[in-house]
């Protein structure tokens, strides 16, 4: 019963992505497949880190948003590489800092959200608009490059594969994992799929919650620390396309936007989408308007599609 | 009653405390001059938190509001300027996007964050395509409404009340406002009540078009001109208008005049800040802020009634 309908919409996702490769290949050639494969699935790493953590949030059910991905991925960047300030041998104390902004930011939001008892998405913007302006005050226009060894890691490839691709696959099978088959994944769509039946079944309903915020921001900082690495320093509008970037791949990729089904393959298929699109329209040479235009068109045109096949009648 | 008083009391007390926090610091504000600077860039950004509430008030959120309205102040700077017949039936055709919108989220039960989200690229690359840099003129009957001075009040605080007067009649007042807070509060029962819920939530979206509409023109009436990216924080400040003025994200639990007024608190405190000459590094941080502490002297208030 469960079989079917999580599969289809996983199977769009990647037969969306599929397509629009092959009509991008159709026009520049074979030769440059292997190259447009490389830099499709190193752009996806990102979307598929914070499109993860999104759909932990948004799988507790409606109302749960999270976003401050973007600022927390500016902040995390920011401050990670400013720590490092360059020097060799500060990698992991960058990357540890980095995490421990995430968590400190998620646990923000959350008590933001229990606290006051606001809806999350109205928390997670009010705390977006703080850890911009922390990111902003310790940025201060000064651009602090990334140490060698990140900067090469980052861009690099091992058996084939991007390095960031490694991370974002280790991390999509760490959520598969933790969804499908441990008491938290079980709690999380339990709140997703009624609330209030999963506290009367004794699910301790604000502390799932709780790391739910905390991992995604976690993610969010993983992303914004990678992204920095990679694009050779930390900027103030960095993580700007991930708030629309990590709602669309989770929606795209075949979770529930109402809660309680989430689908961690179709994360990847969505986000490998979501960057071949453009670069199709890219490579048709379309300019940025009729670009923006049929990207948005080609979203609503997926879900609806998607949305036809999983609700028959 | 009683509890709607209460929704509303909030968002006054939070006007009236920043007012009375400006007036302390800056006597002069309090004049005909002064107010109409603290409240100039009000009126789009109550035109746009109407347009959200229309559709928070049928259980969806809308994320291209921002969007949409930096698309309606660059057809209004430019097609409407220069050739106002093609202006005004590109802008309708927006009012249609809108409402065909609604009935489709409607028909193929699809998630309105979703479909909001696709559609702020699509006016998004509409508004570049019409204006790639910026520009364009304001027609002049627009900066003529938008500057006008009338006696006792300016021209934003009038606007304002008015707005407030009449999406209250709308919402609160009329039998259709009525009908489309009950398909936020119980979509279901509306349809069993005989109406159909395809044609109230397509009538929902259609009406925060006009009001988005509305919004665009009133902002290239203030700026004279308009970019593409004229009103993109439109999106996120109208949600946090709706919620400041006391409207919830489900049930159809919405307030028009709260809405006004919390677009005017949110226009405001960006004023207040400027005042208190903080440093710009801190102004996003410092809204946020005032937005927190906002959102917790609410739930006081709450707290007080249930106990």
């Amino acid at each position: 019963m469960i079989g079917p309908t999580v599969t289809r919409p996983w199977f769009w996702a990647f037969a969306a992505a599929a397509v629009t490769f092959a009509a991008t290949v159709a026009l520049t050639g074979s030769q440059g497949g292997v190259e447009l494969l490389m830099a499709t699935l190193t752009f996806a790493s990102f979307s598929v880190l914070v499109g993860l953590g999104q759909m932990a949030v948004i799988t507790m059910g409606p109302g749960n948003v999270d976003l401050s991905i973007p600022a927390v991925m500016t902040l995390a960047g920011t401050l990670s590489l400013k720590l490092m300030n360059g020097a060799a041998g500060m990698e992991i104390w960058g990357l540890l800092a980095a995490l421990a902004i995430g968590v400190a930011a998620g646990a923000g939001n959350y008590a933001l959200i229990f606290l006051l008892r606001i809806p999350p998405i109205i928390a997670t913007l009010s705390a977006s608009f703080v850890f911009q302006s922390l990111a902003i005050w310790s940025n201060r226009g000064l651009r602090i490059k990334p140490p060698d060894s990140l900067a090469g890691f980052s861009t690099g490839a091992s058996l084939g594969l991007p390095n960031l691709a490694w991370i974002a696959l280790v991390a999509a099978m760490a959520f598969w994992l933790l969804i499908e088959r441990s008491a938290y994944g079980r709690r999380l769509s339990a709140i997703g799929q009624n609330l209030r039946a999963a506290r009367l079944a004794g699910i301790p309903v604000e502390g799932v919650r709780a790391g739910t915020y905390v991992l995604s921001a976690a993610m969010a900082a993983l992303a914004g620390f990678l992204l920095s690495c990679f694009s050779g320093g930390a900027a103030l509008n960095m993580g700007a396309e991930y708030l629309l970037m990590s709602i669309a791949v989770v929606v795209i990729g075949g979770s529930s936007i109402a809660g309680g089904n989430s689908n961690v393959p179709g994360i990847w298929g969505a986000a490998m989408f979501m960057f071949l699109i453009v670069s199709m329209l890219n490579s048709y040479g379309l300019g940025a308007g009729v670009r923006l235009v049929l990207t948005g068109v080609i979203i609503i045109g997926i879900v609806t599609a998607a949305s036809g096949r999983r609700l028959p009648g | 009653m009683k509890g709607i008083d209460l929704r509303l009391a909030l968002p006054v007390l939070s006007l009236a405390v920043l007012l009375g926090a400006v007036f302390w610091m800056q006597p002069r504000a309090m004049s005909y001059t002064g107010l109409n600077l603290l409240f100039n860039l009000a009126v789009p950004i109550a035109l746009a938190t109407i347009a959200q509430m229309l559709v928070i008030m049928v259980d969806d959120i809308d994320l291209s509001i921002g969007t949409y309205v930096s698309f309606c102040a660059c057809v209004t700077a430019t097609l409407l300027h220069d050739t106002p017949v093609v202006g005004i039936l590109v802008l309708a055709a927006g009012v249609g996007v809108y409402a065909a919108l609604g009935a489709l989220i409607e028909l193929q039960k699809l998630p309105a964050i979703v479909v909001t989200l696709g559609m702020s690229f699509v006016w998004g690359g509409l508004a570049v395509l019409l204006l790639p840099a910026p520009g364009g003129a304001s027609p002049d009957w627009i900066t003529t409404i938008m500057k006008a001075r009338p006696p006792l009040m300016p021209m934003a605080i009038v606007a304002c009340i008015l707005l407030a007067l009449a999406s209250h009649l709308l919402v609160t007042r009329s039998a259709m406002g009525t009908l489309l807070r009950g398909v936020g509060g119980n979509a279901r029962s509306v349809a069993r009540a005989g109406w159909s819920v395809v044609r109230l939530r397509a009538l929902a979206y259609g009406l925060a078009g006009v009001f988005g509409v509305l919004s665009g023109m009133a902002l290239v009436g203030l700026a004279t001109s308009a970019d593409a990216n004229i009103a993109l924080r439109y999106t996120l400040l109208s949600i946090a208008g709706v919620i400041l003025g006391g409207g919830e994200f489900t049930g159809g639990r919405v307030s028009p005049v709260g809405a006004v007024i919390g677009a005017l608190t949110l226009t405001l405190a960006g004023s207040f800040l400027t005042f208190i000459r903080l440093s710009p590094d801190w102004q996003i941080g410092a809204q946020g802020v005032i937005l927190i502490l906002v959102l917790a002297a609410r739930l006081l208030v709450r707290r007080r009634r249930t106990a």
